[in-house]
């Protein structure tokens, strides 16, 4: 057996809190070898990032940790911690906007941890600092190590907070979540980064709520669920023959070409097939949308028709002009020029007032559910309001609700509730049109599966239309039946989902489809 | 001039004991107590006692006597109506008066909201002593122009956390929703944003009244406010300066009880406030 | 930029307005207001409405004011027999003394306070502190402070402004509300800044408490105190007046309070106007400060 990095038997870390402890992590037994990439997958709550903080002695101020053994580089605590921090673990956390200090270079906070551990001297921390950065591969090492996040792109400053763990040499990487908040084709970029770093011969512990991101990197996996370890092994057997049932229901949850047309929640079944659609009346029709802020043109010329009973995928990185295109249909926000019919109608150009009488045929349901609750009001009343003649209850019933949560605040429930409620009071009025932007983004997967089976019972049961629109290639080709691609405002590509999914024709779509890591799974 | 001028009224604080809320609570049931019917528990505040001048505190005197013999206890109860009928006035001002400025400017188009915003940050200019010696100096002393003054100095404050609040409500998710549902305009003001709006005020002003109280006692102090031989806490406190050496009592107890006042309102109101916060957050 | 130096204008030329407008809603006949207790002689009534323009049409009244305010004319007290200016640039010096001691002070006292209560016992005494220091009236605090060291110990002067032992006790007095608000604003943002989670990367270098408080967190718990700049102007000025009062000092607060007894108004809306225009100039440096501070706002 090779040498153990970290080695950690029966773990616990429990958070005091009135009203009863949270045991984040129940007893789980942890080893990492060095030169080895291990993964810790599980979904929010599962306890995967507190033990990874664990690690480096950041799992909190009141945290209380135990364990029968903790061993780092071979040796019991207690530590040193500000030696070890850094200098032999490096932590790359999500999203290096708020991961590296706001206020300071990128460049002073790579010098910082030379400083810390005492490598080089003032004169030549500069040049080591580029080193670094070329090491990452930010072009123009120079230039970017006197900017500040907010002036680099998402990909660059993952670099750039990569490159601040790296330096002081740590053999060992703990990598939170690393490429959540980026974009698809940045986020292959950065996991190739990572791979490459591995291969310089660092050890990497991956924490992912993203099966196909640890596929993509991982040899060994350990599964999380509810502050213990249900399954580990070599990844790919683990997926290829996953035993726990958990692991199971995971594995099924992710959505995919592969998983069209069945259950993602209980995979067995099939989803009730799609009413016929090419025929059907046109429910949205928009002709050349454009819209302008000031010099920058957000929206560029954009045709895009929804008919009854079909789902319609618009897929686009973030800045693609996704979400201004669902704001110009529901009409709040002005085109600069082009149109919108709804049902047959004009819909664009309209006074409010005229528009009033049509508004519950077209509902919205957002990425962030709670916000679109007033918080003042009960679940009961927020579907009462929607729809007052049908008992709340009733409503809840379609969306697989209980009577339980009517007279809880919509924060006092969870992700996938307060979506479900989302859904409920955007169907009471019973709309021809769905326009739902990222509904599933926040949730986790097997959370995410039951909304996307519920959007698709809502599709065949009642013909209503759904504009779905998403970062997440998996989910739409899973979902929709035609598919719009944007970059940069505009649609790059369309047509049936898998013609464009398999037959891409355009480079950008092929380069996005390239870019997101796959689970090869066999069923 | 971009940058809000948030008082330290709307700071978010750490959470004061349970002990000190129950304390402060009940230190204010007995202020306001002792406002309403101060002969309750004192005796004439304008009594003059020529034999017993300038006493030290004693059980027949708690707060002892000041220079004429008056009885300091007694005049601390019935001071307790002046002030904080001053401070509640004031307060009423500001907090009517900014809430709706606040919500005009938050409501309208960009350039009323820039006209309006950019005379909250005018009024601001003038720190609110200087605005109520303008006062004073215009319309003499008194405390109709120093509640005036409190209340209009204090405005902006209430103003500007109404005129965010109203923008934040304008953007949420909620108000679109509503849209959806083809609620017409008057509706939306009145059914989401005033609601989420005014939710916060009561507690700003329960804090905000702990600030004019302090206010309104330090322009009674320079003689601007009600004029001797009334018992108005500040105005105790001026007329007592003169015998600090002898007879600390006269300006320190009542000082206390000002302090006692002003922080029992800012406990309670950070109290409030996280308890407020805690239902929405 | 040009922006901030419009809305400065536009503040300055309200204020003006606002004294002008104070000016003519005094009871009775203006020329009366603007002699106040001063000498009432013919010669005098008519130098006052060769001064105003009061033979003339409102607007031409009003305008001949702003113009000479813009160019720093502020008018003439009647009761002093001087121009305001002169009144005022002879009383500015004590108080600017004063204010900047105590703003230094304050801000000192803070820094450090905040920086080390951190410890859970720490923090409950010195919170505890800051309440009483905020709510207490600072006079109060000005005459406990004049008792215990000036009138039983004997350490400092009563009153006056004899060099630096006269300034001690008004500079303290002056300053421990502005801690007492300080300490608690910069304890909450340095409470705020460690909860992000670029705090948690500073401490996965390898960087100790101290140095992630004071490298990191300190610098984002300063930008609200930057925008309470304006409040503390206000404190101090106001604070002026009445710390003045209470140790006898001289200064613009004394100036200002004996103008309004007196009813020397000239002297009061000159104060009003001069106080705005300080004011204006110190947001302007604040907004300044902020940029600094805060380049991700330099772009806009």
């Amino acid at each position: 057996m090779s040498e153990l990095l970290v080695s950690v038997r029966d773990l616990h870390v429990t958070f005091p809190h009135r009203g009863g402890d949270v045991h984040a992590v129940r007893g789980i037994d942890l080893d990492i070898h060095r030169g080895e990439c291990l993964a810790i997958v599980g979904e929010s709550g599962s306890g995967k990032s507190v033990t990874a903080r664990t690690l480096v002695g950041l799992a909190g101020p009141n945290a209380q940790v135990r364990s029968s053994r903790f061993e780092i580089d071979g040796r019991p605590g207690p530590f040193d911690w500000p030696k070890l921090r850094g200098g032999f673990v490096g932590l790359v956390m999500q999203d290096a906007l708020v991961s590296l200090d706001p206020l300071r270079t990128v460049g002073a906070e790579i010098s910082e941890v030379l400083k810390v551990h005492d490598i080089g001297d003032r004169k030549d921390r500069p040049a080591r600092v580029r080193a670094l950065l070329t090491a990452v591969h930010v072009p123009e090492p120079e230039r970017r190590a006197a900017h500040r996040p907010h002036q680099l792109s998402g990909g660059l400053r993952q670099r750039a907070l990569i490159a601040s763990a790296i330096a002081a040499k740590p053999p060992l990487l703990i990598a939170d979540e690393p490429t959540t908040a980026l974009d698809v084709t940045v986020q292959a970029q950065i996991l190739d980064l990572l791979a490459e770093r591995r291969s310089t011969g660092e050890t990497l512990l991956l924490i992912s709520h993203d099966l196909a991101v640890v596929a993509r990197l991982a040899d060994r996996v350990l599964v999380m669920r509810d502050g213990q370890v249900v399954e580990s092994g070599p990844t790919s057997s683990l997926l290829a023959a996953p035993e726990h049932p958990y692991t199971r229901q995971l594995l099924a949850a992710v959505p995919s070409a592969a998983s069209r047309g069945r259950r993602l929640s209980a995979p067995a079944e099939p989803l009730a097939a799609a009413p016929a659609s090419a025929s059907a009346e046109v429910v949205v029709e928009a002709v050349g949308l454009r819209k302008r802020y000031g010099a920058h043109t957000v929206v560029d010329g954009v045709d895009l028709t929804v008919r009854r009973g079909e789902i319609v995928g618009l897929v686009g990185e973030s800045g693609s002009g996704k979400t201004t295109v669902a704001q110009l249909l529901f009409g709040l926000t002005a085109p600069t020029s082009g149109t919108v019919a709804f049902e047959g109608a004009p819909w664009t150009g309209l006074k409010e007032r005229r528009r009033r009488s049509r508004r519950r045929r077209l509902q919205l349901i957002s990425q962030d559910p709670l916000s679109g609750f007033d918080p003042r009001w009960t679940v009961r009343r927020i579907v009462e309001e929607a729809l007052p003649s049908v008992p709340a209850a009733e409503l809840l019933e379609r969306v697989g609700l209980g009577a339980d949560v009517l007279d809880r605040y919509p924060r006092q429930l969870s992700g996938g509730q307060r979506q479900r409620v989302a859904i409920a009071r955007a169907l009471a009025p019973r709309p021809s049109l769905i326009i739902c932007d990222e509904p599933v983004s926040a949730l986790d997967v097997s959370v995410q599966a039951q909304v996307l089976d519920l959007l698709a019972d809502i599709r065949a049961a009642d013909g209503t239309a759904l504009l779905f629109i998403s970062h997440d290639l998996g989910v739409v080709h899973h979902l929709a039946d035609r598919v719009l691609v944007m970059r940069d405002g505009a649609v790059v590509e369309s047509g049936p989902v898998d013609d464009v999914f398999h037959h891409p024709q355009h480079e950008y779509t092929r380069a996005l489809i390239d870019a997101v890591p796959t689970l090869e799974v066999s069923r | 001039m971009t940058i809000a001028l948030d008082r330290p009224l709307s700071l978010r604080l750490r959470r004061p004991s349970g002990g000190g809320v129950a304390a402060a609570a009940g230190f204010l049931v007995l202020a306001l107590v002792a406002a309403a019917t101060p002969s309750l528990f004192a005796g004439d505040p304008l009594a003059a006692d020529p034999l017993h001048v300038l006493e030290a505190p004693s059980a027949a005197h708690w707060f002892g006597t000041d220079q004429l013999g008056r009885d300091v206890f007694d005049r601390v109860v019935h001071g307790a109506r002046h002030s904080l009928l001053i401070g509640v006035v004031a307060t009423g001002i500001a907090v009517s008066i900014g809430l709706l400025l606040g919500l005009l400017a938050g409501l309208s188009h960009k350039y009323a909201d820039e006209a309006l915003s950019r005379s909250f940050d005018a009024l601001s200019a003038f720190p609110l002593l200087l605005l109520a010696l303008l006062f004073v100096a215009v319309a003499g002393p008194g405390t109709v122009g120093l509640v005036i003054a409190i209340g209009i100095a204090t405005m902006p404050n209430y103003a500007r956390v109404v005129r965010t609040q109203t923008l934040v409500v304008r953007q949420a998710g909620y108000v679109t929703q509503a849209v959806a549902f083809g609620d017409s305009r008057p509706r939306l003001v009145f059914r989401h944003v005033l609601p989420n709006v005014l939710g916060p005020v009561p507690v700003l002003a329960v804090i905000g009244l702990g600030e004019a109280i302090l206010a309104a006692a330090g322009l009674s102090f320079l003689g601007m406010g009600p004029q001797p031989p009334s018992p108005e806490w500040g105005a105790m406190l001026s007329e007592g300066r003169g015998y600090l050496s002898v007879a600390w009592w006269t300006t320190v107890l009542p000082g206390v009880v000002v302090t006692l006042t002003v922080i029992s309102l800012t406990v309670v109101g950070r109290r409030l406030q996280r308890r407020f916060e805690g239902r929405l957050g | 930029m040009l922006r901030r130096l419009a809305t400065g204008l536009v503040v300055l030329w309200a204020a003006a307005t606002a004294a002008y407008l104070a000016l003519l809603a005094a009871p009775g006949d203006t020329v009366d207001s603007i002699i106040g207790e001063g000498a009432d002689t013919p010669l005098i009534r008519s130098q006052i409405i060769r001064e105003w323009n009061l033979d003339r049409p409102a607007l031409v009244q009003y305008l001949d004011y702003l113009w000479r305010a813009a160019q720093g004319d502020l008018g003439r007290s009647y009761l002093l027999q001087r121009p305001v200016r002169d009144v005022i640039a002879d009383q500015i010096g004590p108080t600017l003394t004063l204010a900047v001691t105590a703003a230094g002070l304050g801000i000192v006292l803070a820094l450090v306070l905040a920086v080390t209560t951190r410890r859970p016992w720490a923090r409950r005494v010195s919170s505890t502190t800051e309440l009483v220091l905020v709510s207490t009236p600072s006079f109060l605090i000005g005459i406990v402070l004049l008792s215990v060291f000036s009138f039983s110990l004997g350490w400092f002067p009563v009153s006056g402004d004899q060099g630096v032992a006269a300034l001690v006790l008004p500079a303290v007095t002056l300053a421990l509300p502005v801690a007492g608000v300080l300490t608690q604003v910069l304890r909450d943002g340095l409470d705020r800044a460690l909860d992000e989670p670029f705090v948690v990367t500073a401490r996965a270098r390898g960087l100790g408490e101290r140095a992630v408080l004071v490298r990191h967190a300190l610098r984002h718990a300063l930008l609200p105190v930057i925008t309470l700049i304006g409040w503390l102007f206000g404190v101090l000025l106001g604070g002026a007046v009445i710390i003045e009062t209470v140790f006898g000092r001289p200064g613009l607060g004394q100036v200002t309070l004996q103008a309004v007894t007196s009813e020397d108004l000239p002297v009061v809306l000159a104060v009003v106007v001069f106080s705005a225009f300080v004011y204006v100039v110190i947001n302007t440096l604040a907004d300044l400060a902020y940029l600094v501070i805060d380049p991700r706002l330099r772009r806009s």
